[in-house]
């Protein structure tokens, strides 16, 4: 979903289909009786709620503002959470960063429990297990000699990628997720909408931890 | 490890960040708008509140008649504010227009129009009262239309304070086609255009209903 009033102009739609919904109320109610008027306002409302859901369900189609890097130094973003100490990534990011100065900044979305826990901004152990993560996958990194950097990011994972590049200027991007019958990301197209949105290559790194034999956290 | 940052539970290492952790910037909308709407929405249930004290008096108290003998609501004067109300949505909508398209002289017009709408608003509101021949004590009927009317009236002159901000600086050329220059004309129309819906809402329920 996205929020249906995002500037001024929303604001000066509603103003207008308000104006014209209470422009019949007042008509209504004028010539006929108030009740008619009550009822009309009623259905009018119900009719307005449903359009306001329905145009508000889906993605708005945007693109993301890059940084710019200019220092001839290559920047790969990496973006996971439980799969950020992966073999297969680390694998993918050793590939990347070989013959040359390479940068790596690690974003672990810091994802809640719940859809309950997200709500109620209960997220304090999620961060600090991304945070114990992220660091371990910094350590596993900098081995392969690689310079290296992270950050918690929203738990929305475009979102925390939009987050990361404003402030990383990063030339490819490497979205980590578990296989496809187990990832969440992959269910919500988490990939797809970056690769919609984000003028980079958009690399998709899928991680089997149980067949890695990793233990979560 | 270069570095390890945590922007949203404020675990940022020691040796690169002192103070209060950075603000989380994780928002697919400007702040100043996002603040603006969260502002709007707490709006809407202080105006709710007092909605529901209104129609617990209409519907659960149910006096025999609306407004109650002898008094009498000047629903063609308040109509006629209304529409001058509304007219300032247009106004701000058009200086608005005219920035994004870089027509400063049209947002200077547009901001004045709007300014002056308003005040012309908030004049014959405080006539109505003055003339209206009843007050906030008389009966729950006039602590409610003065409530809800007053409530209004109050929000329309904090928009007009902002909008005196906003035309003041907009004489100053602060202002510029891009999104991020004219937040400070954009965010007070938001907020106007909330202050129009309540009206619409509060004459149709109140005066006409």
């Amino acid at each position: 979903m996205h929020n249906p009033l995002r500037s001024e102009a929303d604001a000066f739609r509603w103003v207008v289909v308000i104006g014209l919904g209470a422009v019949s109320v007042i008509g209504l109610t004028l010539l006929t009786r108030p009740v008619f008027g009550v009822v009309w306002a009623a259905l009018l409302i119900g009719f307005g709620v449903g359009v306001a859901y329905r145009s508000s369900r889906g993605s708005l189609p945007r693109s993301v503002e890059l940084t710019k890097g200019g220092d001839g130094r290559r920047r790969l973003l990496v973006v996971a959470n439980e799969t950020v100490g992966g073999e297969a990534l680390l694998e993918e990011i050793r590939n990347r960063g070989r013959g040359g100065d390479s940068e790596v900044m690690v974003v672990t979305p810091a994802l809640a429990a719940s859809r309950a826990a997200h709500w109620a901004s209960d997220v304090d152990e999620a961060i600090e297990l991304a945070r114990q993560r992220m660091e371990l996958s910094l350590i596993e990194i900098e081995r392969l000699g690689l310079k290296a950097k992270g950050e918690i990011g929203d738990s929305d994972p475009n979102v925390a990628i939009e987050d990361a590049l404003r402030v990383f200027p990063a030339d490819e991007i490497v979205i980590s997720t578990h296989p496809p019958d187990r990832s969440r990301w992959l269910e919500h197209e988490v990939v797809e909408r970056a690769r919609d949105e984000i003028d980079l290559p958009v690399t998709h790194v899928v991680v089997d931890l149980v067949a890695e034999g990793v233990t979560k956290n | 490890m270069e570095s390890a940052t945590v922007t949203l539970g404020g675990h940022a290492h020691e040796e690169e960040h002192h103070g209060p952790p950075e603000a989380n910037q994780s928002s697919r909308i400007d702040r100043q708008t996002l603040g603006i709407l969260l502002f709007i929405v707490s709006e809407v249930m202080l105006f709710g509140a007092f909605f529901a004290s209104y129609f617990f008096l209409r519907v659960v108290v149910d006096p025999p008649s609306w407004p109650p003998h002898p008094y009498e609501l000047p629903v063609a004067v308040a109509g006629v504010n209304t529409a001058i109300l509304v007219s300032s949505s247009f106004t701000i909508h058009y200086a608005l227009e005219s920035i994004r398209r870089g027509n400063r002289q049209g947002l200077k017009l547009g901001l004045v129009l709007t300014w002056l709408l308003g005040a012309t608003f908030l004049f014959i509101q405080v006539n109505e009262y003055v003339h209206i021949g009843f007050s906030a004590r008389d009966l729950a009927f006039g602590s409610i239309f003065y409530g809800l009317t007053g409530l209004h009236g109050a929000h329309v002159f904090v928009g007009l304070m902002l909008l005196s901000f906003a035309t003041i600086r907009a004489f100053r050329g602060h202002f510029g086609p891009a999104a991020k220059d004219h937040l400070g004309v954009e965010v007070p129309g938001i907020y106007w255009h909330f202050v129009d819906v309540m009206w619409i809402i509060v004459y149709t329920t109140v005066y006409i209903l």
